[in-house]
């Protein structure tokens, strides 16, 4: 059996991260509530249960083979020697969390918390691919985010990799940073929620044939703006949880994460409330959704390091930022992102990671942290869209991930499970018919 | 071109990584990595230019 590489400093630090991780589902509840208020009311069954699919098997995959891959600090793993250096690339770890201890050390909680945190990843595609994906592909695809791209990427960051190792090995102050999960859960979510919507293509109705994106607005905004204050909840818990285990902060700071925390939402969420008041005479409720949402994956970098008047800024030009780029994609790119995943959870999460090394402040004084930033979003883009678009896009030859124009039409509550989630409602086809 | 565009992503990413290994700590190894970021940000560009699709084009 592994012993614990390390073990959480005291019995109160244990007890927090306790509490912390049991928050985190709420961000699953959040993020499930915002994807499915902002899609079509005839798919909405179909999207919440989607979020269930993908919570389990993201969770099971990740038993089964991610820990595997991704493992943790101290556990022994696979290097490579280059430069005279060696660099930890993946785990080697048995499958099915064989040779661990589930005895409350830091790896085991970490083990607990991944299996959360996973499906969070999983769930933001869902964003993307609203109201033409189809469940069964869904699933499929969600395994291949748990089972390797996810862990893969957490590994080099959480699990001792060469990211991690980029201050000792480089020289690069404390190498790559992230407390909370900017880059782990969100950026990889968010480039594999593009992926998605490249493969998936747009919304039939979406686009005209010169290319103006018509608006298709969410069903539910109630559902939306609720889903915020649920992903608040859970994200306090989830950036302690990720800075006490990955980052080793002492249990005092959980007061700053917290603090931190809030600060980026409601910064981001009023500004991006203010910006669309500004430019559109009505303040827009699923953009400040999208501004709200994104505050918080920048706050994760950064929660434990920054301070909270510094934390504000990060929040101001991650609302602005998201609000932005939720436009540029729908009108500039044409991606047809209906949950604004791509912005919300890929871009502020590169902020987030930037902010964290242009204004993060060490005792130590060490130079070089925004250098290690730049490397590690340069892997988000290298590595991880690729290999998230590359395996996507097989998955699509073998099994189409798009539902049919029949489904679209019919909505993905009748064609995939049968029964709609508002039987009451009526269904609305006008973008089928001819103009 | 959708592939090429992900190809230079990923050159651009081993560039990056070439510089790491090889180079040491000075300003030469900090260009080289930008040059590689450089190329990644030609290649989102030609990704997301590839993936501009238009209602017919989608069938």
């Amino acid at each position: 059996m592994i012993s614990p590489p390390v073990l959480p400093s005291n019995e109160i630090v244990f007890a927090l991260c306790v509490v912390s991780i049991l928050l985190v589902p709420f961000v699953g509840v959040g993020l499930t509530l915002i994807n499915t208020g902002l899609g079509r009311s005839r798919s909405a069954g179909h999207s919440m249960m989607a979020s269930l699919c993908v919570m389990a098997i993201a969770a099971l995959v990740y038993f089964v083979c991610g820990f595997a891959w991704q493992g943790f600090p101290g556990i022994p793993a696979h290097v490579l020697i280059a430069g005279g250096k060696s660099w930890d690339w993946i785990a080697a770890q048995p499958f099915f969390l064989r040779k661990l201890n589930l005895d409350g050390s830091a790896a085991s909680l970490a083990v607990w918390l991944q299996m959360m945190s996973v499906g969070i990843a999983a769930l933001i595609p869902l964003g993307s691919g609203g109201d033409r994906w189809r469940l069964r592909a869904i699933c499929f695809s969600t395994a291949i985010l748990a089972g390797w791209t996810y862990p893969v990427f957490a590994h080099w960051v959480w699990g001792g990799g060469w990211l991690a190792q980029l201050g000792v090995n480089s020289g690069m102050a404390h190498g790559f940073l992230d407390a909370g999960g900017s880059s782990t859960i969100h950026v990889v979510g968010g480039l594999t929620a593009l992926s998605i919507a490249w493969i998936l293509g747009p919304r039939r109705g979406k686009y005209s044939s010169n290319g103006m994106p018509s608006a298709i607005p969410g069903h539910n905004v109630t559902y939306v703006l609720a889903g915020c204050l649920f992903a608040l909840t859970g994200w306090i818990g989830l950036n302690s949880a990720g800075a006490f285990l990955f980052t080793g902060v002492e249990g005092r700071r959980i007061i700053l994460i917290a603090i931190n925390t809030i600060i980026a939402a409601a910064s981001a969420g009023l500004t991006a409330a203010l910006v669309t008041r500004v430019r559109f005479t009505k303040p827009d409720a699923s953009l400040t959704a999208n501004g709200w949402i994104g505050g918080l994956v920048a706050s994760s970098a950064a929660c434990a390091l920054l301070q909270p008047a510094e934390m504000m800024i990060v929040g101001i030009i991650a609302g602005a930022l998201v609000t932005f780029s939720v436009e540029w994609f729908e009108f500039g790119l044409r991606v047809d992102d209906p949950g604004g995943a791509v912005s919300v959870h890929a871009i502020a999460g590169i902020w987030g990671l930037l902010a964290l090394g242009l204004l993060a402040r060490f005792p130590d004084n060490q130079s070089g942290q925004w250098l290690a930033q730049v490397i590690g979003v340069a892997t988000l883009l290298g590595f991880v869209l690729p290999t998230a678009y590359a395996l996507n896009w097989l998955l699509d030859r073998f099994h189409p991930q798009r539902v049919g124009i029949e489904g679209e039409r019919q909505g993905m509550d009748l064609h995939e499970l049968g029964a709609e989630a508002y039987p009451e409602f009526i269904t609305h086809t006008e973008e089928y018919l001819p103009h | 071109m959708k592939i090429a565009g992900f190809l230079l992503l990923f050159t651009g990413w081993i560039l990056v990584l070439v510089a790491l290994a090889i180079l040491p700590a000075s300003s030469s190894r900090t260009g080289f990595i930008l040059a590689g970021i450089a190329v990644e940000i030609l290649g989102l560009v030609l990704a997301a230019r590839t993936h501009r699709i238009l209602p017919e084009d989608q069938g």
